[in-house]
């Protein structure tokens, strides 16, 4: 009923020649995957595994089309990987990518996290959880950290009651919406296993992986491309260094921690041009320099350790 | 005799399906819907009873056709009406009201005639359902 929105040019065709062309064009799905490969950088096997999906479902709908019946894949999700790794960005265009394939109906991504779905008392919680769900109908509904609804140390916690309602919904209501699950992997992992029920109904694990130094250094021309910054040659070699001491050090979230890299060297750079004064060239409001970022803490942590 | 109050109130009741894309449409224009009830229903009575919150952020009708047959299902004896509100300023008001349920038998009015001086006449009307106190209406 939901998923039948066969197009009225491929309906004319005979069913022995189904153009697959021009039904991948026709679904725009190539725009938002060459997105995908545009925004994101690195990460491979997850674009792998999205491009496998999009396939997947689009054959499934040309069978539809040519009648041949089945049930219609299996679509929540389970997204693993450290903080920083993209998750949240890939569910976006997940979301998009069921929409242009019609098996979502409105597109929309809902963020939740254990504080929107599990109440404080008894009888609080069923009424939030339906509420996010509610809000997440006809779209994607992705749970961050999704391993703290579960407190099996707390048995009176109310975390059960909510994984209670969200399995009813993916159960029973498969087609109005797609619930995606995110968090660190090895957590992820104990969290279905003490849920199976939960685990069983995910059909599609994605790990993220870290980045690799190189590829944190190309987000970070990436972002200040976008922000209209540009690293002089001597600030690019500083940000590397910066990079190689960061990632040992604790609580390092990969592009996040180089976004926040970005917005401090920013802060830096915009009170070195006021404490020079005089005039500035658009050059100068353009240009992050060494010293923008030789001044973080990092370096004075790294020299003090080594 | 049949209450005709909102819209759609001389057609058929709508069905299901029907109530999903009036209340899609709703959602489309960004107006959130509310979902009340009454056995009260004369045409003055603009408080009825809210079941639930107002429904805000909801992006699909699935997600509140199925709160509104719980309604439904929970007033046998009551009207039922979905409300559309326009919150954007210069209008703020209802957007789209109409009645999805309704009791099996519905009683009517009666117009009611007062003479007053210099033989003016008063109107009123008069449900006859109110006749019986609140929770004992249209059981019959």
């Amino acid at each position: 009923m939901q998923n039948d929105q066969a197009t009225p040019e491929t309906e004319t065709r005979t069913p022995e020649s189904l153009d697959l062309d021009a039904a991948y064009r026709d679904s725009q799905v190539g725009d938002v995957l060459a997105k995908l490969d545009r925004e994101l950088v690195g990460l491979a096997p997850v674009k792998n595994r999205i491009r496998e999906i999009a396939h997947l479902l689009l054959i499934d709908k040309l069978r539809k089309q040519v009648g041949l019946a089945s049930e219609p894949p299996p679509l929540h999700m389970s997204f693993t990987g450290r903080p920083g790794t993209g998750k949240t960005t890939v569910a976006m265009r997940m979301a998009e990518i069921l929409l242009k394939l019609g098996y979502v109906r409105k597109g929309q991504l809902i963020t939740a996290t254990r504080d929107d779905l599990v109440g404080q008392y008894i009888g609080h919680t069923a009424p939030k959880t339906k509420d996010v769900l509610k809000r997440a109908m006809g779209g994607v509904l992705f749970i961050d950290e999704a391993y703290y609804l579960y407190k099996p140390e707390n048995e009176r916690d109310y975390g059960g009651e909510a994984i209670e309602i969200l399995l009813q919904v993916m159960e029973n209501q498969r087609a109005d919406l797609v619930v995606i699950f995110a968090g660190y992997k090895d957590r992820m992992d104990t969290f279905f296993s003490s849920n199976p029920g939960l685990g069983s109904r995910v059909a599609n694990h994605i790990d993220f992986p870290d980045y690799a130094q190189d590829e944190l250094v190309s987000i970070a021309d990436l972002m200040l491309e976008k922000l209209n910054y540009t690293f002089t040659p001597a600030a690019e070699k500083a940000f590397s260094e910066y990079l190689e001491m960061r990632m040992t050090q604790p609580q390092f979230a990969n592009a996040r921690s180089v976004r926040n890299a970005i917005d401090r060297a920013r802060l830096r750079q915009a009170t070195r041009l006021f404490d020079r004064g005089g005039t500035v060239t658009p050059a100068d409001l353009k240009t992050i320099d060494e010293a923008d970022i030789r001044q973080s803490r990092v370096f004075k942590i790294g020299a003090g350790t080594t | 005799m049949r209450l005709t109050q909102g819209q759609f109130s001389f057609l058929p009741d709508l069905t299901e399906e029907q109530i999903k894309k009036q209340v899609q449409y709703a959602l489309d224009h960004g107006w959130p819907i509310s979902i009340e009830y009454t056995d009260d229903p004369h045409p003055r009575n603009s408080y009825w009873e809210m079941h639930g919150l107002p429904m805000f952020d909801v992006k699909d009708a699935v997600a509140i056709v199925g709160d509104i047959m719980k309604a439904i299902e929970a007033h046998p004896n009551s009207y039922v009406k979905v409300n559309a509100y326009d919150a954007r300023l210069g209008r703020q008001t209802t957007a789209m009201s109409f009645i999805v349920g309704r009791p099996a038998n519905e009683p009517g009015f009666r117009l009611d005639r007062t003479e007053w001086s210099d033989r003016q006449i008063k109107y009123s009307v008069h449900s006859y359902a109110v006749e019986e106190p609140v929770g004992e209406r249209y059981k019959k």
